[in-house]
């Protein structure tokens, strides 16, 4: 059971890296990674977020949204409805009430994780990563265990990659690149470059 | 942009003012559909659709939205609207509904969506805002076709699944280059097409934060 886990987490960390093998999150990805000290306080926050977000929308679906999911209420013909319809409008809408919450909750609680956090938080609703993850966790059918986990992993790759890749933009700028592929263009070749380094993690079998 | 002639709107974003590789607004969930055309097609319809009436219905009803709780309508609106998408798509193409996989569904969170919606829409009549969604849905989708043209004709030697170049285990001569398929080759084409449009377009080059000073001389160095 624990190498199942185990399994599910590097494979989500490493080969099917958010940033890298799937562009999700790209938009802040790369908007956010000229500095390593502000990448890092965004990869924190996306792993804080996708570690809740993920399992929670894994119980929003399994006790609400499902076919049948509501037979628990024992109302009459309840098991008959099917509201798997509704799903992206109530999972952005769960994205976006648990980081408004984390962000109330930290403000009052933990003001120094606030100060440091505070302009990504809001930041990450619109993060596709967020709600590709939870949209990847319905069409693969994970458990609540495995969401939790498979919701850490993801953050953690993610959180690695942004700042890995703000480390290299960071020596980048004081190199001499051609006049039409500064900045942007650069940022996408070295990417590129990244993910395919990633893709030499695909083999990894636990 | 002050340029609100409906024409001035609808074409700005294809070239001028392109979305995906000038304010890099989302490229999220567009790369990973490029690796065939008639999927990027697809995916390039669907958030012609979304935006446009996602703009359409946030400027219909821009007078009446209380400014606090904006982004939370706006995202209501899109959510819906891309519900509506998913369902047509599964009920008249599931086979394609299935290539695309989760990122329908992830066209709430694309930039481009969101971006005109609070940018434009919140400050332009209905008819306009239409046009302005569709023009910027259309600079998005270019901006597929492009990458995924490049993909494919590369990757597997066909364009639209059909074959053009003749691959090697069809007899054909044209060894395919699996990295095109592979998600870094997106990275490396959307870089190079950025090359070519700000090689196009000098003024677009970003400025270089810090500038290299000259190489000393030779004979001053010995």
């Amino acid at each position: 059971m624990l190498d199942h886990y185990l399994s599910l987490f590097i494979a989500s960390v490493f080969v099917e890296n958010m940033a890298l093998a799937f562009f999700l999150g790209m938009c802040t990805f790369l908007a956010v990674s000229k500095k390593v000290s502000s990448a890092i306080g965004l990869g924190i926050a996306v792993v804080v977020v996708l570690a809740i977000t993920v399992p929670v929308n894994n119980l929003i679906l399994t006790y609400l949204l499902d076919e049948g999911a509501l037979s628990w209420t024992g109302v009459a013909g309840a098991e008959n409805i099917d509201l798997s319809f509704l799903g992206y409008l109530s999972y952005i809408g769960v994205i976006a009430a648990i980081v408004q919450i984390l962000e109330m909750f930290l403000d009052k609680y933990v003001p120094a994780l606030y100060n440091a956090l505070g302009v990504f938080l809001p930041l990450i609703t619109v993060n596709c990563a967020i709600l590709g993850a939870t949209l990847f966790m319905v069409e693969r059918n994970y458990t609540f265990g495995e969401s939790m986990v498979y919701g850490a992993g993801a953050g953690i790759g993610w959180a690695l990659a942004i700042t890995a890749l703000a480390g290299i933009r960071e020596k980048l700028k004081y190199s001499d690149v051609p006049a039409g592929l500064q900045g942007l263009g650069i940022t996408f070749i070295t990417v590129g470059l990244m993910s395919l380094g990633f893709m030499s993690f695909s083999g990894i079998q636990l | 942009m002050s340029a609100a002639t409906p024409k001035g709107v609808l074409l700005t974003p294809l070239f001028k003012n392109n979305p995906i590789a000038l304010q890099i607004l989302g490229i999220c969930s567009a790369l990973a559909v490029t690796s065939s055309m008639s999927v990027s097609l697809v995916m390039a319809l669907a958030v012609i659709a979304v935006t446009a009436f996602s703009n359409l219905f946030v400027s219909l009803i821009r007078n009446h939205i209380p400014s606090a709780i904006r982004i939370i309508v706006q995202m209501t609106i899109i959510a819906s609207l891309v519900i509506v998408v998913d369902q047509v798509l599964k009920a008249y193409a599931y086979e394609m509904s299935k290539q695309l996989s989760v990122f329908v569904g992830l066209i709430i969170t694309n930039c481009i969506v969101m971006g005109r919606a609070e940018g434009f829409a919140m400050q332009n009549g209905p008819a306009l805002s239409f046009l302005d969604g569709i023009g910027n849905g259309l600079g998005y989708g270019l901006i597929l076709m492009v990458v995924s043209f490049f993909r494919e004709l590369l990757g597997s030697g066909s364009v639209f699944g059909f074959s053009v170049l003749a691959p090697v285990q069809d007899g054909g001569w044209y060894v395919p280059n699996g990295l095109m398929l592979l998600p870094p080759s997106a990275f490396f084409v959307i870089g190079l097409i950025i090359w070519v449009l700000r090689s196009v377009n000098p003024e677009q080059v970003e400025e270089n934060q810090f500038q290299m000073k000259e190489n000393s001389q030779p004979k001053e160095a010995v």
